[in-house]
């Protein structure tokens, strides 16, 4: 009972809410484009994405913008639109494009914060950037308005496309030959993608974002065998590991994005012994 | 079928059987074509008409183009001069394409139904959902290939011969009036491509065009209308001159 109470307390707490909420919400939209990405072998670019996430940041915190997504989020669809949308005729391949650009900008950015900030604590800006430690207790209202309209944006397209994003995932030769438009949709994944990794920085922090796109689309997949039952799968276990790291980092004063992602570990886990033990 | 939107697509279909017995027209026209991937040219001024009706087999080594020329047929690799043009009324649309199977998609976590049913995402229309029609069609384009009973099945746990037949299924749900096939029977064992070529035999006598690029020279030219040979041409000028045969068979 004591632990009850001490939620109950707790939620009180308005920043509690806002966090439960965004926690929610981020890993929702993360997850489903999560499957995506795992499936089209793009893994490793949510990581690219949130290093580049994390550049933006510290350039918009260097003009002191009051509102710094009006920089992060249109630098990292621009970035997001260029890695996943040149195609693979460029010179530098995709997996060196990405890793260029993810240290590149990682670089620069605490090169920047480091050169111009005004802060005395550098280190500890930098490590809450990266590791999201606090940022999620300290939301505005503001910011999950924010949070909150774009979720929705990015859910209701993911719903009404479902099954051209299923189609160009299997097989965007094929649909490409069969009339659909796939470049088109390609700048649509990439855009959400862009959205959900922003978003997502406030959660876990820009290191650990890739964990909260990759680790519940592979647990689904240990298990479910179609593309909509691990759709929905994937989702739920994010959402459900999302909400027990949560409530775990508030109740034991952990921090919240690494007991978020330590949760989808163990559930992925859970998930690979599962098959192991249904394929015996 | 009974249903309006199937009957639409049909009606093209008939008119072109009525077509066919006036004179073949063509379907896609190749003119001056060149065709490469970065700096080298594969393909080189290229002339050829796809007809109506037709049942064509690329055939020749590896790394002659006949992979290439699909894929520039198919609208997945832009001329890099001449032109490939799309007449009688064709559509992107209306094309079903069976791509050689990649790496990516032996290990996909989709069911054969989802599969098959994602062929209709280059018809008109928004559709975030399938219709009764669409679901119908593709039940039936499960059947022709035999796989109806598939439907439910994870598509990464089937043998290559069946995966193979899913994706058939699948060009068949887009194909209303031409069907391109990439090596359809790569690496299926004897029976499976007697039944690849038996479906595709039965596909082209109900008045589908078929363009199909195949190693497997013997067996193919049974079938096949005319034949398009890459083989032995590309040692005296460089890029691919491709012979063609017509009428071989009839």
């Amino acid at each position: 009972m004591p632990i009850i109470e001490k939620l109950a307390f707790y939620m009180e707490f308005p920043f509690v809410r806002y966090a439960i909420i965004v926690g929610v919400l981020i890993s929702l939209c993360s997850s489903l484009l999560g499957v995506t990405l795992v499936l089209k072998r793009y893994s490793y670019i949510g990581d690219g994405l949130s290093h580049v996430a994390f550049g933006a940041l510290a350039v918009a915190s260097i003009f002191k913008l009051t509102n710094n997504m009006l920089l992060i989020l249109p630098v990292t669809i621009v970035v997001a639109i260029l890695l996943l949308c040149t195609g693979k005729d460029t010179r530098i391949k995709g997996d060196a494009a990405v890793a260029m650009v993810s240290v590149g900008a990682l670089a620069i950015g605490y090169l920047l914060m480091n050169i111009f900030s005004s802060s005395a604590n550098i280190s500890g800006d930098v490590c809450t950037t990266l590791f999201g430690s606090t940022s999620i207790l300290t939301l505005k209202a503001s910011d999950v308005y924010l949070c909150v309209g774009l979720s929705v944006a990015v859910l209701a397209v993911f719903v009404l496309f479902y099954n051209k994003i299923f189609a160009i995932t299997f097989d965007e030769k094929f649909a490409q030959a069969t009339g659909v438009n796939a470049a088109l949709f390609n700048l649509l994944i990439a855009i959400i993608i862009a959205v959900i990794i922003v978003l997502a920085m406030n959660l876990v922090g820009a290191l650990l974002v890739s964990a909260l796109v990759v680790f519940p689309a592979l647990s689904a997949m240990r298990v479910f065998k179609s593309f909509f039952t691990v759709t929905v799968a994937a989702a739920t276990i994010s959402v459900v590991c999302s909400l027990a790291g949560i409530l775990v980092a508030i109740l034991a004063g952990t921090p919240v994005g690494s007991t978020i992602v330590a949760m989808d570990i163990v559930a992925f886990f859970g998930f690979y012994i599962t098959s192991f033990i249904r394929s015996r | 079928m009974g249903n309006e939107q199937w009957a639409m697509s049909n009606l093209g279909r008939t008119m072109n059987s009525e077509d066919i017995q006036k004179k073949n027209p063509s379907l896609i026209k190749c003119r001056q074509l060149t065709l490469g991937y970065g700096a080298k040219s594969i393909v080189s001024d290229f002339d050829y008409d796809v007809n109506v009706g037709d049942y064509l087999c690329i055939i020749g080594r590896n790394g002659c183009g006949k992979t290439t020329l699909l894929r520039g047929l198919a609208g997945l690799l832009k001329p890099r001069s001449g032109s490939i043009e799309l007449c009688d009324g064709l559509r992107r649309n209306q094309i079903g394409y069976l791509p050689q199977i990649t790496v990516v998609q032996k290990d996909f976590p989709a069911s054969v139904e989802e599969i098959v049913l994602s062929a209709f995402q280059g018809k008109k229309g928004f559709l975030p959902f399938y219709g009764r029609a669409r679901r119908e069609r593709a039940m039936e384009c499960m059947a022709l290939t035999r796989t109806e009973s598939l439907a439910k099945a994870c598509f990464r746990e089937l043998s290559g011969g069946q995966k193979q037949r899913v994706l058939l299924a699948r060009a068949l749900c887009a194909a209303e009036r031409l069907l391109m096939l990439d090596e359809p029977v790569t690496g299926l064992d004897p029976e499976s491509t007697d039944a690849m070529y038996s479906i595709i035999r039965e596909l082209h006598k109900n008045g589908m065009t078929i363009v199909m690029v195949t190693h497997d020279v013997d067996t193919a030219l049974d079938d096949a209308t005319r034949v398009m040979d890459f083989n032995n041409i590309r040692r005296e000028n460089g890029p691919s001159v491709p012979q063609t045969r017509d009428e071989r068979c009839r």
